[in-house]
């Protein structure tokens, strides 16, 4: 076979493999009708929907073997603790981590954030101090490291972005020094869906500073491969429900050689090895980090979802999600009454399938409510990102976030909504 | 089933496009700032008290349709009141938007009665709501901490 007969061979089991059709009939609840329309969901970056198996998953846990874990010695004990490690291997294995010790299970990407900051963070920081994040952050990177800044005299500094809502990698440069502790940053912004590059970041860090780079993947693990080894940083955070996991399941993956040589978080059971009322010691991560009965069965509905993304394929996924971006993007360039704030419009970068816009004379949540008649489901407001939409100069957005089972048909949907929107406010 | 058209009625999209009162007021007795921590909108209401009567209304912010044409409907409604009034106008309109039946007969709400068909939106009641809780707190006094929706 020639070179390129076989590369269009490929396409074509491309093609074939991703079948969206398929893929949506996974998702019960896309099955369902919104005031009288058949449901649109378009609000992937604040949480997605579950397939089936993991539905399923989390609850043949609870009907069939839920016990606590790390406890007890009987069956259900070891079934539940067996699944619940299972599962941790998954998620090592989905990120590259290196070892599975190193994936710590939390309550989501603002707990494993908060961990971060107080673990890490606080132990290191001293006044004077400084922590670099940037413009395009969302509160829960922003928050936690004004709380531990506070208990330290540290301070927050934030790297510009460009108008084109890129981080400025230069000035991001200009602003690292020896007092920069923690460098901390979205891999993928949640209102712009501007994709950092994090290798570069990285080696800036490591050139002008001792700091520590932390990553908030919680919009990059659903939508694009993610290989913590590859990107070079030192913790990284992101959500089971926003890559079609449970909600109330995170996770904080951190070299070892750091995990190791933090405090704990929170104490309590199953993070001890011996207690008196004198002094504690405390187990090795990840156990260290993780008092208390964990989220069990959404742990490993968690794991079920690795599972769902892989034989799917991240990079098919990718695909699928930038062709209805350029599509979305392509029909708002041809409506002069729709900005897009922040996104270049030559398009040079990478950006995730987000879009926030904004309506002349029509505020976003008198668009959010016109859409959802239509029983099309997207976010309006600042999306967790304050500082970012001070700086863009809006006080709030639209923003249609996409998920694997989104359709171009959804994209004509989406834009007809937007034409109602003109219609009542002209 | 409720209807977009009653909740964008031609008098609302005439206040949010053109906004009565809109703006700072100079004098100023008393002035409240209204905030809806769900979705960052912010509304500061100023008033002139003469005596009892409120003399003058105005606000500004930035806010969708239904928060902006609530606002300046209510600037022009309390304009004239005196203070008993003006706060059983607060209460009535507060009851339209909840459906609460007690007190809201207590006063005719004329011209705000457009707002009604917000209460078939149950999540744009704040949106509604915002600048009234902001007009009872300058009431009450002003100049305080931003009251908000939650």
């Amino acid at each position: 076979m020639t070179a390129p007969a076989a590369a269009a061979e490929n396409e074509q089991r491309d093609a074939a493999v991703f079948d969206v059709e398929r893929l949506r009939a996974c998702f019960p609840i896309l099955e369902r009708e919104v005031r009288g329309h058949r449901l649109v969901y378009l609000d992937n970056a604040a949480s997605a929907q579950r397939p089936e198996v993991v539905i399923d998953a989390v609850t043949d846990c609870y009907r069939t073997y839920y016990a606590n874990a790390h406890r007890g010695v009987h069956a259900l004990s070891e079934q539940s603790t067996d699944a619940y490690e299972a599962a941790r291997g998954k998620v090592a294995r989905f990120i590259g981590a290196p070892d599975s010790h190193e994936v710590v299970f939390t309550r989501g990407t603002t707990e494993s954030l908060n961990l971060v900051a107080q673990s890490y963070g606080r132990p290191h920081l001293e006044p004077g101090d400084e922590v670099l994040l940037t413009e395009m952050e969302h509160h829960s990177n922003i928050v936690p490291w004004q709380l531990v800044c506070e208990q330290t005299g540290a301070r927050v500094l934030a790297a510009p972005i460009t108008d084109d809502g890129e981080l400025d990698l230069d000035r991001f440069a200009g602003m690292l020094n020896e007092r920069t502790r923690v460098v901390a940053l979205a891999h993928v912004s949640n209102a712009l869906g501007a994709v950092n590059d994090i290798p570069a970041v990285v080696e800036l860090t490591r050139a002008r500073s001792d700091a520590a780079v932390v990553v908030d993947g919680a919009q990059a693990v659903p939508h694009m491969a993610v290989d913590v080894g590859a990107l070079g940083c030192d913790f990284y955070a992101f959500s089971g429900h926003k890559m079609y996991g449970p909600g109330g399941i995170g996770v904080l993956w951190g070299r070892r050689e750091l995990l190791a040589a933090m405090p704990p978080y929170h104490g309590g059971g199953s993070m001890i090895t011996r207690v008196t009322f004198e002094r504690s010691e405390y187990m090795a991560p990840p156990q260290r980090f993780e008092a208390g009965t964990p989220a069990i069965a959404p742990a490993i509905g968690l794991g079920v979802a690795v599972e769902f993304l892989e034989s799917t394929c991240l990079d098919r996924i990718e695909r699928h999600e930038q062709e209805l971006l350029s599509h979305t993007m392509e029909v708002l360039n041809d409506l002069p009454w729709v900005r897009v704030p922040g996104h270049a419009s030559n398009a040079g970068s990478a950006r995730a399938a987000v879009v926030s816009l904004v309506i002349d004379g029509a505020h976003p949540h008198d668009v959010a409510t016109i859409l959802d008649e239509q029983g099309i489901a997207i976010r309006a407001g600042h999306h967790c990102a304050q500082p970012l939409m001070d700086r863009l100069g809006v006080p709030a957005t639209v923003r249609a976030s996409f998920g694997l089972y989104n359709t171009h048909e959804e994209v004509e949907l989406l834009v007809s909504g937007l034409h109602e929107v003109r219609r009542i406010f002209g | 089933m409720s209807d977009l058209r009653d909740l964008y009625q031609q008098v609302i999209l005439d206040h949010y496009r053109s906004p009565r009162n809109f703006g700072v007021l100079d004098p100023a007795t008393a002035c409240a700032e209204g905030h809806n921590p769900l979705c960052g909108d912010r509304i500061k209401i100023y008033l002139r008290m003469d005596g009892d009567r409120v003399d003058g209304a105005t606000f500004e912010g930035v806010g969708c349709a239904i928060s902006t044409a609530s606002a300046s409907l209510m600037t022009e409604a309390v304009r004239g009141l005196e203070r008993p009034r003006a706060e059983a106008l607060i209460a009535s309109f507060l009851a339209l938007m909840t459906g609460d039946g007690n007190g809201a007969a207590a006063v005719d709400l004329g011209k705000l009665e457009v707002l009604s068909g917000v209460k078939d939106y149950p999540v744009r009641i704040k949106c509604a709501t915002l600048a009234w809780h902001a007009l009872r707190a300058a009431l009450e006094g002003g100049d305080s901490e931003a009251v908000t929706t939650e």
